[in-house]
């Protein structure tokens, strides 16, 4: 803790670099889907026995159904945007502590296969133009995958 | 059976649903830190306004429902360490949160807890200090921390990828938003407790920073500390209360996705799900004509064209010719924000309950410089989570 003073005379008491770690259970599902995709750069989704929607990512339960789903279906890693914004500020990134370098994108996308959308950063091409709602983009994975999301690097545009 | 299931009535004993009305409130005077006041001086103060208001006394209150969202201030159980605070000593006191609908979750909340009978004059505190953390890093926090957390854009990419598709759906522009802001902020010069009282023009809001894309500095709410108080009776005190309470006539909710990614962009589901269920109950079949004024969870300048045609105030991709045409400005048809809105100050764990207040001020004719003449339905709205709604319907007339 550490106080600070301004000039009216009141006080302030920062936190500090305190942190509280968690351990967060992923899941029997999720855990499934991080396998694939760190193994075998390979998305899944998970269907409903009832509405036959295909969720990415997965979850155990279909919530408009309240179904409980166990079928797993590959999805492709390629897709098209929805909907992306370039992001020009930076904000706190409370997992890392870090503020990301800018501009980067952040896309909303529809993976072949899937019903849902599933969300990434996009690689911002210099022409920034090119980037379009419905513009078809596929993900690109890191070298070293972990095991999470961030195993994906980001997704970028398929050539035409 | 028959007979045991009659048994199962809710109010069996005496306890009877009763009609509510909301018989005062009060605000602290918002602004971007409240330096001068900690969380619990800050909520007092709210408080002593709300009894003012009523003319009560707090012995006069019977419990006492409060809530913001933790993680703005990293201090969890506010119920526990606010209760001198709130006049809490020796009541009743409970905690009720659920992310940016937080405000109206508390309205509507403390509702049912007086329509059930057991309260009779509750007390209802919303309240948030903005200004103790990055708002965006901790909003962050709130969102799923495999799935979500590890590359979503905070509330603003979020916020901001709604508004790219609708502006490609409908070839609208940015300064059909922009107009959003102007009409808010002009209305919020008419309101001193806002936190932002000074006009923008469009080109002031197109030409401040870039954030996400479309989004500007300006479309955006501000960081806000402040604090809201209503008090909520029920119809055997309210009339005695005061001259003119500000009934509630109905109240819907709709909460309708775990993920941020689960949602389409084809305009608020939730809030088109709430308005069907609350206009049917409510007798309400154009609500363009029939409201007389709307306070509206606006977190940014999008949601006010976006959300006022999922309300059905105007078909689906009309919203900027309403808002263009001065429908939505004070002495248009249908006023929406004449306190300013989140885009003037917004408090997030206070600021769905300040739409309801200021609603029932409407009601009570009580809004002093941004009062709409004659107002007798108000409708307040909420915004939260994934894209949730709530609303909340007032009326002067007895219900």
């Amino acid at each position: 803790m550490i106080t600070e003073e301004n000039k009216q005379g009141l006080f302030f008491m920062h936190s500090g670099d305190a942190s509280q770690p968690y351990r967060y259970t992923v899941g029997t599902w999720g855990s499934k889907f991080l396998t694939e995709l760190r193994d075998h750069k390979q998305f899944y989704g998970i269907r409903c026995p009832k509405c036959k929607k295909v969720y990415v990512p997965v979850r155990q339960v279909c919530g408009p159904c309240f179904t409980e789903m166990t079928e797993l279906v590959p999805v492709s890693a390629e897709g098209k945007i929805v909907s992306y914004t370039i992001l020009r500020f930076q904000f706190l990134d409370p997992e890392t502590g870090e503020r990301k370098p800018i501009p980067y994108g952040y896309g909303i996308f529809r993976l072949d296969g899937a019903d849902t959308n599933f969300q990434h950063f996009i690689a911002v091409p210099e022409d920034e133009s090119r980037l379009f709602i419905g513009a078809r983009v596929r993900a690109v994975f890191r070298e070293e995958r972990r095991g999470s999301l961030r195993d994906i690097l980001h997704f970028e545009l398929v050539a035409d | 059976m028959r007979a045991v299931a009659l048994c199962l009535c809710p109010f069996e004993g005496g306890m009877m649903a009763r009609r509510v009305a909301i018989v005062g409130s009060g605000q602290t005077y918002h602004s971007g830190g409240r330096t001068d006041v900690n969380a619990q001086e800050m909520i007092t103060e709210a408080v002593v306004r709300a009894l003012e208001s009523a003319e009560l006394t707090i012995d006069d209150i019977d419990g006492i429902v409060i809530g913001n969202m933790d993680h703005f201030e990293g201090i969890n159980y506010v119920d526990t360490w606010s209760v001198p605070a709130t006049g809490g000593t020796l009541k009743p006191v409970i905690k009720l949160t659920t992310g940016g609908t937080t405000g109206t979750t508390l309205a509507i909340g403390g509702y049912h807890l007086v329509a059930s009978g057991f309260f009779s004059k509750l007390l209802v505190i919303g309240w948030e200090k903005n200004s103790e953390s990055d708002t965006t890093a901790a909003i962050t926090t709130a969102f799923d921390p495999i799935w979500d957390r590890l590359v979503f854009a905070g509330a603003i990419g979020g916020l901001a990828v709604e508004a790219q598709a609708y502006l490609a759906r409908y070839n609208h522009k940015k300064e059909d938003a922009a107009r959003v802001v102007v009409r808010d902020r002009k209305h919020g010069a008419n309101n001193p407790y806002a936190h932002m009282q000074k006009e923008v023009t469009i080109k002031q809001v197109l030409s401040s920073p870039p954030l996400a894309d479309p989004l500007h500095f300006l479309d955006m709410c501000p960081r806000t500390d402040g604090a809201c108080a209503v008090i909520f009776a029920d119809e055997y005190s309210a009339e005695k209360i005061c001259d003119r309470p500000a009934w509630i006539l109905g109240t819907s909710v709709r909460h309708n996705a775990a993920f941020s990614t689960d949602v389409n962009f084809d305009g608020l589901k939730t809030m088109e799900s709430a308005a069907r269920e609350l206009f049917h109950k409510t007798g309400i079949t154009d609500p363009l004509e029939q409201l007389d004024v709307i306070e509206m969870y606006l977190p940014y300048s999008y949601a006010g064209l976006i959300w006022i045609e999922s309300l059905g105030l105007c078909k689906k991709g009309d919203g900027p010719r309403l808002v263009w045409d001065g429908v939505t400005d004070m002495g248009g048809k249908l006023p929406i924000n004449p306190s300013g809105g989140p885009i003037c100050a917004n408090p997030i764990g206070a600021t769905g309950l300040i739409r309801v207040a200021e609603a029932a001020l409407q009601i009570q004719n009580r809004a002093e410089k941004r009062q709409v003449p004659d107002a007798k339905i108000a409708l307040a709205t909420g915004f939260g989570g994934c894209f949730w709604t709530d609303l909340v319907l007032l009326g002067a007339k007895k219900p």
